[in-house]
């Protein structure tokens, strides 16, 4: 009984909203390329914040074990 | 949503950050992504910015790529979290505009009011019930394509499904509508 109800639930949700168009879908009408560059000029991508944190960690050990400091050199 | 395939040195050089690349596979796939968006939050503007955003997050996130993987469904699920991002922000009464072009005409059966009504339950529904829904029952997509998007198994997919409906006609049955 519950399950015929949700089912005539389905069937007015489909009713109410229609599919868009069959088959591919949507489509994109103009190339966003030009925008997409715009975008990366405007907003350089930011250095992740694991990127941040192993730097602080290098830097926190280099101030503790300054004698590490030609051993890291030797390893660039 | 067809995946198309890379050759994999220009996933090798996408993730090594050459802008080449990700041009590349920007103009292979931004169709597909605002595609897949569109379904998601039916809405034309909003799907082609959020297929911009959608690759921002990529290009962001080029390091953490596997060129072992398929590029497709990585960035569809990129985009899956960009139209669920939008959506939780945007306000409920404006969050499903049905603004796609459309051969279907309106269904006859039910009146306008009712048509409405049932827009608009559906529209304030949790983000995350909804795209399942969605893509499920109105775009008619595969189980294991949203589930995919989603990362989440099928079975969480059609449990997301039940409960909007559930929730649905809840919400409807306070407006007095008993399907």
């Amino acid at each position: 009984m519950k399950e015929n109800n949700l089912e005539r639930v389905e069937q007015l949700l489909k009713k109410s909203l229609r599919p868009s168009i069959a088959g591919s879908g949507p489509e994109l009408r103009r190339d966003l390329w030009p925008a997409m560059l715009k975008r990366l000029e405007a907003r350089p991508p930011a250095l992740p914040w694991f990127d941040w944190a192993l730097l602080v960690a290098v830097a926190a050990w280099l101030a503790f074990y300054p004698g590490a400091i030609p051993v890291l050199l030797y390893h660039l | 949503m067809p995946v198309l395939e890379q050759p994999s040195e220009v996933l090798q050089q996408f993730r090594r950050g050459d802008l080449n690349a990700f041009e590349e596979l920007f103009r292979v796939h931004q169709g597909e992504v605002y595609g897949w968006i569109s379904r998601i939050v039916r809405d034309p503007a909003a799907a082609e910015d959020l297929t911009l955003e959608t690759f921002w997050r990529v290009h962001r996130a080029h390091a953490r790529f596997d060129p072992a993987q398929s590029f497709g469904p990585w960035v569809r699920r990129i985009a899956t979290n960009a139209a669920l991002d939008h959506l939780r922000k945007a306000r409920p009464e404006t969050s499903l505009p049905d603004n796609l072009p459309s051969p279907a005409l309106p269904d006859p059966s039910i009146s306008e009011d009712l048509r409405h009504k049932t827009a608009r339950a559906f529209g304030r529904l949790p983000p995350k019930l909804r795209i399942a829904a969605t893509l499920a029952l109105i775009e008619e997509q595969p189980y294991n394509e949203i589930a995919e998007a989603l990362g989440i198994s099928t079975g969480a997919v059609k449990l997301r499904v039940f409960r909007a409906l559930r929730l649905l006609r809840k919400a409807l049955k306070r407006q007095g509508i008993e399907p």
